[in-house]
Protein backbone atom coordinates (compact mmCIF):
# COMPACT_ATOMS: atom_id res chain seq x y z
CA UNK A 1 0.00 0.00 0.00
CA UNK A 2 1.45 3.66 -1.25
CA UNK A 3 1.40 6.71 0.77
CA UNK A 4 -1.17 9.02 -0.30
CA UNK A 5 -0.11 11.42 -3.19
CA UNK A 6 0.66 14.65 -2.00
CA UNK A 7 -1.30 17.51 -3.03
CA UNK A 8 0.11 19.44 -6.20
CA UNK A 9 0.44 23.63 -5.18
CA UNK A 10 0.29 26.42 -7.34
CA UNK A 11 3.87 28.19 -8.08
CA UNK A 12 4.80 30.88 -5.30
CA UNK A 13 8.00 31.73 -6.97
CA UNK A 14 6.87 35.27 -8.13
CA UNK A 15 5.19 35.94 -4.22
CA UNK A 16 7.60 37.58 -2.88
CA UNK A 17 7.11 40.36 -5.44
CA UNK A 18 3.72 40.13 -5.11
CA UNK A 19 3.97 41.27 -1.29
CA UNK A 20 6.67 43.75 -1.77
CA UNK A 21 4.49 45.56 -4.18
CA UNK A 22 1.34 46.43 -1.58
CA UNK A 23 3.91 47.34 0.85
CA UNK A 24 4.85 49.86 -1.67
CA UNK A 25 0.98 50.99 -1.89
CA UNK A 26 0.21 48.36 -5.04
CA UNK A 27 -3.53 47.33 -4.22
CA UNK A 28 -4.12 45.59 -7.28
CA UNK A 29 -0.60 43.47 -6.89
CA UNK A 30 -2.32 42.44 -3.47
CA UNK A 31 -5.38 41.57 -5.28
CA UNK A 32 -3.34 38.94 -7.16
CA UNK A 33 -3.07 37.47 -3.85
CA UNK A 34 -6.42 37.60 -3.00
CA UNK A 35 -7.19 36.07 -6.36
CA UNK A 36 -4.88 32.99 -5.43
CA UNK A 37 -6.19 32.16 -2.33
CA UNK A 38 -9.51 33.11 -1.55
CA UNK A 39 -10.84 29.80 -2.45
CA UNK A 40 -8.29 28.12 0.26
CA UNK A 41 -9.29 31.15 2.88
CA UNK A 42 -12.78 30.68 2.33
CA UNK A 43 -12.57 26.52 2.94
CA UNK A 44 -10.58 27.06 5.62
CA UNK A 45 -12.88 29.23 7.65
CA UNK A 46 -15.60 27.18 6.59
CA UNK A 47 -13.98 24.14 7.58
CA UNK A 48 -13.71 25.87 11.58
CA UNK A 49 -16.70 27.69 11.71
CA UNK A 50 -19.27 25.84 10.28
CA UNK A 51 -21.20 28.66 9.06
CA UNK A 52 -21.51 30.38 5.87
CA UNK A 53 -21.72 34.05 6.70
CA UNK A 54 -18.98 33.87 9.13
CA UNK A 55 -16.35 32.02 6.26
CA UNK A 56 -17.52 34.83 4.10
CA UNK A 57 -16.68 37.62 7.28
CA UNK A 58 -13.70 35.59 7.83
CA UNK A 59 -12.54 35.58 4.60
CA UNK A 60 -12.53 39.24 4.29
CA UNK A 61 -11.05 40.41 7.54
CA UNK A 62 -8.39 37.91 7.40
CA UNK A 63 -7.33 39.51 3.80
CA UNK A 64 -7.62 43.02 5.38
CA UNK A 65 -5.82 41.87 8.64
CA UNK A 66 -3.15 40.58 6.38
CA UNK A 67 -2.92 43.86 4.05
CA UNK A 68 -2.80 46.00 7.04
CA UNK A 69 -0.03 44.01 8.60
CA UNK A 70 1.80 43.95 5.49
CA UNK A 71 4.73 45.41 6.53
CA UNK A 72 4.98 43.21 9.63
CA UNK A 73 5.42 40.08 7.31
CA UNK A 74 9.23 38.86 7.23
CA UNK A 75 9.56 36.51 4.81
CA UNK A 76 10.70 33.89 7.12
CA UNK A 77 7.20 31.65 6.27
CA UNK A 78 5.91 31.44 2.99
CA UNK A 79 3.14 34.10 2.95
CA UNK A 80 0.20 31.89 2.45
CA UNK A 81 1.39 29.98 5.70
CA UNK A 82 1.09 33.72 7.38
CA UNK A 83 -1.95 34.41 5.56
CA UNK A 84 -3.68 30.84 6.65
CA UNK A 85 -2.42 31.87 10.35
CA UNK A 86 -4.15 34.90 10.54
CA UNK A 87 -7.38 32.93 9.32
CA UNK A 88 -7.29 30.71 11.46
CA UNK A 89 -7.37 32.82 14.38
CA UNK A 90 -9.91 34.98 12.88
CA UNK A 91 -12.34 31.91 12.45
CA UNK A 92 -11.64 30.66 15.67
CA UNK A 93 -12.74 34.21 17.11
CA UNK A 94 -15.82 33.88 15.39
CA UNK A 95 -16.14 30.25 16.77
CA UNK A 96 -15.84 31.47 20.44
CA UNK A 97 -18.57 34.52 19.75
CA UNK A 98 -20.68 31.55 18.05
CA UNK A 99 -20.12 28.81 20.99
CA UNK A 100 -18.65 30.93 24.18
CA UNK A 101 -20.03 28.49 26.83
CA UNK A 102 -17.31 26.15 25.31
CA UNK A 103 -13.19 27.12 25.12
CA UNK A 104 -12.00 26.53 21.72
CA UNK A 105 -8.70 26.30 21.35
CA UNK A 106 -5.92 24.73 19.70
CA UNK A 107 -3.47 24.09 21.82
CA UNK A 108 -5.29 22.09 24.78
CA UNK A 109 -3.90 19.00 25.89
CA UNK A 110 -5.25 15.65 24.07
CA UNK A 111 -4.49 12.06 24.73
CA UNK A 112 -3.73 10.49 21.94
CA UNK A 113 -4.43 6.55 23.60
CA UNK A 114 -8.26 6.48 24.70
CA UNK A 115 -10.02 6.76 21.17
CA UNK A 116 -7.48 6.18 18.30
CA UNK A 117 -8.06 2.89 18.64
CA UNK A 118 -10.30 2.39 15.95
CA UNK A 119 -13.77 0.04 17.09
CA UNK A 120 -15.12 -0.90 14.04
CA UNK A 121 -13.19 -2.52 11.38
CA UNK A 122 -14.85 -3.41 8.39
CA UNK A 123 -13.78 -3.27 4.70
CA UNK A 124 -15.15 -0.44 2.26
CA UNK A 125 -16.64 -1.05 -0.73
CA UNK A 126 -14.19 -0.44 -4.09
CA UNK A 127 -15.20 3.27 -4.54
CA UNK A 128 -16.97 4.12 -1.90
CA UNK A 129 -18.10 7.59 -2.79
CA UNK A 130 -19.92 6.65 -5.67
CA UNK A 131 -22.54 4.91 -3.82
CA UNK A 132 -23.86 8.33 -3.44
CA UNK A 133 -25.10 11.00 -5.40
CA UNK A 134 -22.04 14.87 -5.18
CA UNK A 135 -25.09 16.31 -2.78
CA UNK A 136 -25.54 13.42 -0.63
CA UNK A 137 -21.86 12.45 -0.44
CA UNK A 138 -20.93 16.04 0.52
CA UNK A 139 -24.22 16.43 3.17
CA UNK A 140 -22.15 12.98 4.54
CA UNK A 141 -18.77 14.04 4.62
CA UNK A 142 -19.84 17.69 6.17
CA UNK A 143 -22.21 16.36 8.84
CA UNK A 144 -19.26 13.90 9.50
CA UNK A 145 -15.99 16.40 9.48
CA UNK A 146 -18.77 18.84 11.81
CA UNK A 147 -18.38 16.16 14.80
CA UNK A 148 -14.82 16.63 15.07
CA UNK A 149 -13.70 18.98 17.53
CA UNK A 150 -12.13 22.44 15.93
CA UNK A 151 -8.89 21.50 17.09
CA UNK A 152 -8.97 18.19 14.63
CA UNK A 153 -10.57 19.72 12.28
CA UNK A 154 -8.73 22.05 11.61
CA UNK A 155 -5.25 20.33 11.50
CA UNK A 156 -6.99 17.71 9.24
CA UNK A 157 -8.30 20.41 6.93
CA UNK A 158 -4.85 22.19 6.37
CA UNK A 159 -2.59 19.41 6.00
CA UNK A 160 -5.25 16.62 4.52
CA UNK A 161 -7.31 19.29 2.64
CA UNK A 162 -5.39 22.06 1.63
CA UNK A 163 -1.79 20.12 1.03
CA UNK A 164 0.66 21.94 3.94
CA UNK A 165 3.04 20.24 5.09
CA UNK A 166 3.33 19.04 9.14
CA UNK A 167 5.88 21.71 9.52
CA UNK A 168 3.59 24.61 7.78
CA UNK A 169 0.64 23.60 9.38
CA UNK A 170 2.37 23.47 12.93
CA UNK A 171 4.15 27.11 12.00
CA UNK A 172 0.60 28.46 10.68
CA UNK A 173 -0.91 26.90 14.00
CA UNK A 174 1.39 27.79 16.27
CA UNK A 175 1.80 24.14 17.45
CA UNK A 176 4.76 22.17 18.07
CA UNK A 177 5.07 19.02 15.20
CA UNK A 178 4.50 16.11 17.15
CA UNK A 179 1.28 18.34 18.37
CA UNK A 180 -0.18 18.03 14.96
CA UNK A 181 0.90 14.81 14.07
CA UNK A 182 -0.93 13.39 17.61
CA UNK A 183 -3.93 15.99 16.36
CA UNK A 184 -3.59 14.67 12.91
CA UNK A 185 -3.62 10.63 13.44
CA UNK A 186 -6.70 11.35 15.81
CA UNK A 187 -8.81 12.98 13.29
CA UNK A 188 -7.84 11.15 10.29
CA UNK A 189 -8.71 7.70 12.69
CA UNK A 190 -12.52 9.89 13.90
CA UNK A 191 -13.03 10.06 10.12
CA UNK A 192 -12.33 6.99 9.34
CA UNK A 193 -14.53 5.86 11.84
CA UNK A 194 -17.53 7.98 11.23
CA UNK A 195 -17.35 7.17 8.01
CA UNK A 196 -17.60 3.57 8.51
CA UNK A 197 -21.44 3.28 8.58
CA UNK A 198 -21.43 4.63 5.06
CA UNK A 199 -18.93 3.01 3.05
CA UNK A 200 -18.66 -0.47 4.49
CA UNK A 201 -18.87 -3.27 1.76
CA UNK A 202 -22.18 -4.14 2.07
CA UNK A 203 -23.74 -8.25 1.72
CA UNK A 204 -25.29 -9.00 -1.81
CA UNK A 205 -28.48 -9.52 -0.02
CA UNK A 206 -29.40 -6.35 1.29
CA UNK A 207 -26.34 -4.29 -1.53
CA UNK A 208 -28.92 -1.87 -2.14
CA UNK A 209 -29.44 -0.60 0.63
CA UNK A 210 -27.44 2.30 2.22
CA UNK A 211 -28.00 4.57 4.84
CA UNK A 212 -29.16 7.57 4.62
CA UNK A 213 -26.80 10.66 4.63
CA UNK A 214 -29.88 13.01 6.31
CA UNK A 215 -29.98 11.43 9.49
CA UNK A 216 -29.18 14.14 11.64
CA UNK A 217 -29.13 17.91 12.04
CA UNK A 218 -26.06 20.06 10.56
CA UNK B 1 5.54 -5.14 15.72
CA UNK B 2 1.90 -5.05 17.95
CA UNK B 3 -0.87 -3.50 16.40
CA UNK B 4 -0.62 -0.29 18.80
CA UNK B 5 3.06 0.33 17.49
CA UNK B 6 1.64 0.20 13.53
CA UNK B 7 -0.76 2.71 14.47
CA UNK B 8 1.87 4.78 16.18
CA UNK B 9 3.27 5.08 12.72
CA UNK B 10 0.15 5.35 10.66
CA UNK B 11 0.23 8.89 9.79
CA UNK B 12 3.91 9.05 8.75
CA UNK B 13 3.68 5.83 6.77
CA UNK B 14 0.61 7.64 4.98
CA UNK B 15 2.16 10.72 4.63
CA UNK B 16 5.29 9.00 3.05
CA UNK B 17 7.51 10.37 5.08
CA UNK B 18 9.16 7.05 7.41
CA UNK B 19 12.94 5.60 6.75
CA UNK B 20 12.89 2.45 4.73
CA UNK B 21 13.68 0.05 7.76
CA UNK B 22 10.72 0.90 9.47
CA UNK B 23 8.50 0.83 6.28
CA UNK B 24 9.78 -2.68 5.82
CA UNK B 25 8.50 -3.71 9.05
CA UNK B 26 5.00 -1.65 8.53
CA UNK B 27 4.46 -3.67 5.59
CA UNK B 28 5.52 -6.87 7.29
CA UNK B 29 3.27 -6.23 9.82
CA UNK B 30 0.44 -5.52 7.20
CA UNK B 31 1.07 -8.68 5.16
CA UNK B 32 -0.73 -10.55 8.26
CA UNK B 33 -2.50 -8.54 10.17
CA UNK B 34 -5.82 -7.80 8.30
CA UNK B 35 -7.65 -5.22 10.54
CA UNK B 36 -4.61 -3.23 10.54
CA UNK B 37 -4.59 -3.49 6.80
CA UNK B 38 -8.30 -2.57 6.59
CA UNK B 39 -7.71 0.61 9.18
CA UNK B 40 -4.47 1.74 7.21
CA UNK B 41 -6.85 1.34 3.96
CA UNK B 42 -9.75 2.66 5.09
CA UNK B 43 -7.89 5.60 6.65
CA UNK B 44 -6.08 6.65 2.98
CA UNK B 45 -9.66 6.87 1.22
CA UNK B 46 -10.83 9.16 4.14
CA UNK B 47 -8.03 11.44 3.39
CA UNK B 48 -8.67 10.83 -0.52
CA UNK B 49 -12.38 11.46 -0.32
CA UNK B 50 -12.26 14.64 1.40
CA UNK B 51 -9.35 16.25 -0.12
CA UNK B 52 -10.99 14.87 -3.53
CA UNK B 53 -14.27 16.12 -2.29
CA UNK B 54 -14.39 19.75 -3.06
CA UNK B 55 -16.49 20.72 -0.50
CA UNK B 56 -17.06 23.96 0.21
CA UNK B 57 -16.19 25.53 -2.67
CA UNK B 58 -16.78 29.25 -2.77
CA UNK B 59 -19.32 30.56 -6.23
CA UNK B 60 -17.50 32.88 -8.58
CA UNK B 61 -20.67 35.34 -7.89
CA UNK B 62 -19.72 35.26 -3.98
CA UNK B 63 -15.78 35.11 -4.76
CA UNK B 64 -16.39 38.32 -6.86
CA UNK B 65 -18.24 40.23 -4.45
CA UNK B 66 -15.80 39.22 -1.38
CA UNK B 67 -12.86 40.65 -3.64
CA UNK B 68 -14.26 43.55 -4.68
CA UNK B 69 -15.17 44.51 -0.79
CA UNK B 70 -11.54 43.31 0.50
CA UNK B 71 -10.15 45.60 -2.50
CA UNK B 72 -12.22 48.74 -2.04
CA UNK B 73 -10.96 48.26 2.11
CA UNK B 74 -7.71 48.43 1.05
CA UNK B 75 -7.64 51.22 -1.08
CA UNK B 76 -9.40 53.64 1.86
CA UNK B 77 -7.07 51.95 4.02
CA UNK B 78 -3.90 52.91 1.93
CA UNK B 79 -5.58 56.65 1.24
CA UNK B 80 -6.19 56.83 5.03
CA UNK B 81 -2.52 56.15 5.41
CA UNK B 82 -0.33 54.18 8.35
CA UNK B 83 -2.78 55.50 11.01
CA UNK B 84 -5.61 54.09 8.97
CA UNK B 85 -4.36 50.50 9.74
CA UNK B 86 -5.10 48.05 12.72
CA UNK B 87 -3.02 46.95 14.99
Amino acid sequence: MGAIQPKVGEPVSDELALVASPKAGDVSAFEELVRRYDRNVFRIAQHITQNREDAEDVVQDAFIKAYSNLKQFQGQSKFYTWLVRIAVNEALMKLRRRRPERTVSLDEEVKTEDDSVPREVADWSPNPEQQYTQAELREILDKTIHGLPATFRTVFVLRDVEGLSTEETADALELSIPAVKSRLLRARLQLRERLNKYFRRREKSNGSQKPSSGDGKQ
Amino acid sequence: MKCSEFLHELTDYLDGVIDSGTKAELEEHLAWCHNCYVVCDTTKKTIEIYRDSHLYELPEDLRTRLRSAIVTKCQSRKKAGPEGTTQ
